[in-house]
């Protein structure tokens, strides 16, 4: 069942973004509610085995998620999410950001705007997240870190996870 | 002794160096004068930056630059797979949480 619902990834290289677009079996207001409550976010925003802990959430314009993820080790890697645009149950804006320990935003590395767009689809939701970065010089030191480490990791559980519902 | 990238950039120095060096090579002597840090610190801070093989040395003449390991294009390509192998999988978590939320609401 999984598999019918809609999944695509595109890159632009030209103008260092991302679009994601998935399709959920759930309405909008409870898709909008998983993207934007902190305690369902700790609940699916890091990949396995990697877990994230919401350290604050303040949902408004000009507000920000503060939040760990923490490796099966234990350590944890704070990053945030400054909301910059929201109009409720539709569309969000944001700028993520990696963070001291001290949590505050380490400016030594790029940040990208973010943006998710809810759509009804019947009792489906799509939504259409946008990453953007400013330059390519920050896609590649972004790719830069996050080649080596936990994306190798996850990429593991994946694999585990896809045979389990296989299954 | 295994380097990861989270080593690399937990120090505030080394993720100066990467921004630096991101946009072009440089030698340690170029390096040490954007740091109130000694040469030597520095040093160190290349060395384990090499060992988790995200700088590169090339030697010109009596100078050595250190410069980001890239190989651009194929390495994006392979960067946004993993992306991609992620998304997935943070999607397909959420479908379970989704799940579980219609089940509690009934």
């Amino acid at each position: 069942m999984k598999s019918e619902l809609q999944f695509d990834f595109i890159a632009d290289k030209e103008n260092h973004s991302i679009t994601i677009k998935r399709e959920f079996a759930a309405g909008k207001k409870l898709v909008w509610q998983a993207y934007t409550d902190s305690e369902i976010l700790d609940q699916w925003w890091a990949p396995k085995p990697w877990t994230a802990k919401t350290k604050s959430m303040d949902f408004r314009e000009g507000g920000h998620w503060l939040y760990a993820m923490v490796s099966p080790e234990g350590d944890e890697h704070l990053g945030r999410l400054d909301y910059k645009k929201i109009v409720p149950k539709d569309s969000y804006v944001g700028l993520d950001a990696f963070c001291h320990p001290d949590g505050t935003i380490n400016t030594a590395m790029p940040r990208a705007n973010w943006k998710a767009n809810f759509d009804e689809m019947g009792d489906h939701t799509l939504v259409t997240n946008i990453i953007k970065y400013d330059s390519l010089d920050q896609l590649e030191m972004i790719i830069k870190m996050g080649m080596k480490e936990g994306i190798t990791i996850a990429m593991e559980s994946l694999d585990e996870l896809l045979s389990t519902l296989s299954k | 002794m295994r380097r990861d990238v989270f080593q690399a950039i937990a120090d505030p120095t080394r993720r100066a160096i990467i921004a630096l060096i991101a946009i072009h090579a440089m030698t340690p002597n170029a390096l040490a004068n954007h740091f109130d840090v000694s040469r030597q610190a520095v040093s160190k801070h290349l060395r384990i930056l090499t060992e988790c093989e995200l700088v590169k040395q090339d030697q010109q003449g009596r100078e050595i630059f250190y410069q980001l390991e890239l190989e651009k294009m194929k390495e994006i390509d392979k960067w946004l797979e993993q992306f991609r192998k992620i998304w997935e999988s943070r999607f397909n978590q959420l479908d379970n949480v989704l799940a579980n939320l219609k089940n509690q609401k009934k």
